[in-house]
């Protein structure tokens, strides 16, 4: 069966298996660290909501770290002020995320193209400077907000005595690290993917379609694209709002970095890598970036030099000196030759990658028998 | 008034860098049409031509120490010393200005390898694409450059005659207080030197000519019979010399480490869209505005009024001429309209 015709209710629900799935079928690829997976589920959510915009709209944002960091900052304050419960945290980080996105939306979206990239990033560095500096009070600058044995937790506070030592986050007295903190950010994962399918195959989606493949037509039967444009844009930074709050939840912490425009970049990225305007796309380019960044990074000189210990001496010393350049602190490097690599052959992402094996495997089979001649071949 | 003087030296000193590589920015997706992300790593590329060149003249050997006597001391002494010894030092006290001869070339060089070899095969695709591509590419570099060179900045010294500050202010009757550091003078002539060769290049040459010509309407120069492409593909590699020269003289300034190039690239980027995409003369006077105005903003005075503005000035200009002005400062009608 092809992915890109589908049933919808299959599509979804093999998403939500393989998901669920996940600490099972990624134990034997050596995935299977819940750290790890919340990583996966999180960024997946950043990535499909990123499509969102640049998906189906055509935009590219390059300041979307900025909702990320003002959604961890939301929970986080949302732990100190109220209460260590992963929902009002939640939806603290969404709506700050989608404020935020309204205002840098109402404003970027005047322009588009390149001026569009640029505005929203001018945005996001602004909101990473002041977060380094005169927002100290609230980000606490470069040391990071975390939480403190005397913040007042007050909804906390008046049901159960403060105990000694910090608290952890929980959701109704289930701690969330580990792996119930996966599994919550897997069914929030799931919940987003069905939103974002929704909004595919939605009126609205289709709009935002059409305004990618032409908005002056769009314009000229009538309708003011800028709604539209506006709302994509807000849901998309609620997307990576919520994100942000997960990464807080399942690590009570937030830091400017997660704003820095190297952030924006990553998810960026992500999308291109799985297939933009594709629904399962992000979420796979998500996943294989945190992978390898996970794998890759915990390479060092000694593990490569066991793993070439096969080969002769000498060409031990120089494969992994070499090697050594891709893998460990030098993992970037490998991903931006993958991304390099991955825009010039494969604009289309993985998931063009797979449909296009898939077709190239189908015409072989067809055409085994048969002989192709050179006048069946399409004229230059 | 002298606070005021040294901020617009500070803002110009400043503004150079950002106008050289937004210059460079700017040419390339005025002929080329390409938005390239990977023009901050190309300045850093320069600044480490500037280290390699420090290091190739002071390769070393271990010779006799004479000054100890008791027992048998080694010093490192560059060949250079040892073969000249009168030229030697002088070689390498004015390493940074003499390693601009080994950057032109090298970036030339690599300007021509990454036209031809990459950035050519994106002229027809989408400018995200392109972002996206020199975006890996940028990456790329940079992180070459730390497996190489390492992650810490490698801090290189002006020659000692220009190491001290210049009286600039007893020069027009402000105060013998009023100072300036001789290097970064010298940056601000160099990079106006390089500034007026772009500009006269382009302007009072016949290959300048057909360059801006080739820039309004590409194929009608195309169907006059000139190969327009072999002198964009030239233009592109004056572009990366350009951002490799500002990186080159800037290293006494900064000291150059991987990162470097991402860091301006997106104050860059900012230049030049604030000039106006395609405008050369845009992004140079929008290069030097935004320096100043940052200066300003860095005032003790303004930061009381406004706390963290400093931080933040250059991406609100930016925002609110983009705002006001779509185009730009100096953007033409039909470039990016989109």
């Amino acid at each position: 069966m092809k992915i890109g015709t589908m049933n919808d209710l299959t599509r979804f629900l093999i998403f939500a298996v393989v998901i669920l799935a996940m600490p099972v079928w990624l134990d034997p690829l050596g995935g299977n660290y819940p750290d790890l997976l919340q990583k996966f589920a999180i960024y997946g959510i950043f990535a499909i909501g990123f499509n969102i915009l640049f998906g189906l709209t055509g935009y590219l944002s390059f300041g979307h770290a900025a909702f990320l960091g003002v959604g961890s900052y939301a929970a986080v304050w949302s732990f100190k002020l109220f209460t260590m419960n992963a929902i009002p945290a939640l939806m603290f980080g969404v709506l700050f995320a989608g404020a935020l996105a309204l205002i840098i939306g109402f404003l970027s979206l005047r322009r588009s193209g390149i001026y569009f990239s640029i505005l929203t990033l001018a945005f996001a560095q602004m909101s990473y400077n002041l977060a380094y500096s005169v927002l100290t009070p609230i980000t606490n600058g470069e040391t990071g907000l975390q939480l403190a044995q005397s913040d007042p937790r007050v909804i906390d506070n008046m049901f159960v005595e403060a105990s000694a030592g910090l608290p952890s986050t929980n959701l109704f007295g289930l701690t969330m690290s580990g792996y119930p903190g996966f599994y919550f950010c897997a069914a929030l994962l799931i919940l987003g993917f069905f939103i974002s399918m929704r909004i595919f195959r939605s009126p609205f989606g289709l709009m935002l379609k059409g305004i990618k493949s032409n908005q002056n037509r769009m314009m000229y039967t009538g309708l003011n694209t800028r709604p539209y444009m506006l709302t994509a844009f807000v849901i998309s930074g609620m997307y990576a709002g919520l994100a942000g709050s997960l990464l807080a939840i399942t690590d009570p912490l937030a830091g400017a970095e997660r704003m820095q425009w190297t952030a924006s970049g990553e998810v960026v990225l992500m999308t291109i890598l799985g297939g933009v305007g594709t629904l399962v796309g992000p979420m796979i380019g998500a996943g294989l970036i945190k992978y390898f960044e996970n794998i890759f990074s915990a390479f060092n000189d000694t593990v490569l030099a066991e793993m070439f210990s096969y080969l002769p001496d000498a060409l031990v010393e120089l494969v992994v000196p070499v090697v050594g350049l891709f893998v460990g602190s030098g993992w970037h490097l490998t991903l931006g030759l993958l991304f390099v690599v991955v825009v010039i052959f494969l604009p289309g992402g993985i998931v063009e990658g797979v449909d296009k094996l898939v077709k190239f495997i189908r015409n072989r089979e067809k055409n085994v028998g048969g002989k192709v001649t050179p006048q069946d071949q399409p004229g230059e | 008034m002298d606070a005021v003087f040294l901020q617009i030296l500070n803002g110009l000193d400043k503004g150079a860098a950002y106008a050289l590589i937004a210059l460079g920015l700017t040419l390339v997706f005025g002929t080329l049409g390409i938005v390239n992300f990977a023009h901050g790593a190309l300045f850093m590329l320069g600044a480490f031509c500037a280290v390699t060149f420090n290091k190739m003249l002071l390769i070393s050997t271990k010779i006799l120490d004479p000054t100890v006597t008791l027992f048998k001391a080694y010093k490192e002494k560059p060949y250079l010393e040892i073969w000249f010894p009168d030229v030697g030092p002088v070689l390498v006290d004015y390493s940074v200005p003499l390693s601009i001869l080994l950057a032109i070339p090298v970036m030339l060089l690599i300007g021509f390898i990454l036209e031809r070899g990459l950035i050519k095969h994106f002229y027809s695709r989408p400018h995200a694409d392109q972002i996206l591509v020199t975006f890996g590419l940028a990456i790329v570099i940079q992180e070459l450059i730390k497996a190489v060179f390492g992650a810490n900045p490698i801090p290189q010294g002006a020659p000692d005659i220009l190491a001290g500050s210049a009286a600039v202010g007893s020069w027009i009757g402000l105060g013998e207080n009023v100072v300036y550091p001789w290097w970064r003078l010298i940056y601000l002539s160099f990079s106006g030197i390089i500034i007026f060769g772009v500009f006269a290049f382009l302007q009072f040459t016949t290959y300048g000519m057909v360059v801006r010509a080739g820039m309004r309407d590409r194929e009608t120069v195309g169907l006059l019979g000139i190969n327009i492409q072999k002198r964009f593909t030239i233009v592109f590699s004056l572009a990366t010399a350009v951002a490799g020269l500002a990186g080159v003289m800037y290293t006494p300034i900064l000291p150059p480490d991987y990162h470097m190039g991402m860091d301006f690239l997106v104050l860059s980027f900012v230049v030049v869209v604030v000039g106006g995409m395609g405008s050369l003369g845009g992004a140079v006077l929008a290069g030097f505005l935004l320096g100043i105005v940052q200066s300003f903003a860095s005032m003790t005075e303004v930061k009381a009024i406004l706390p963290g503005i400093d931080q933040i000035i250059i991406y609100l200009v930016a925002v609110i001429i983009l705002l006001v002005l779509p185009r730009g400062l100096m953007g033409r009608a039909g470039v990016m309209d989109d």
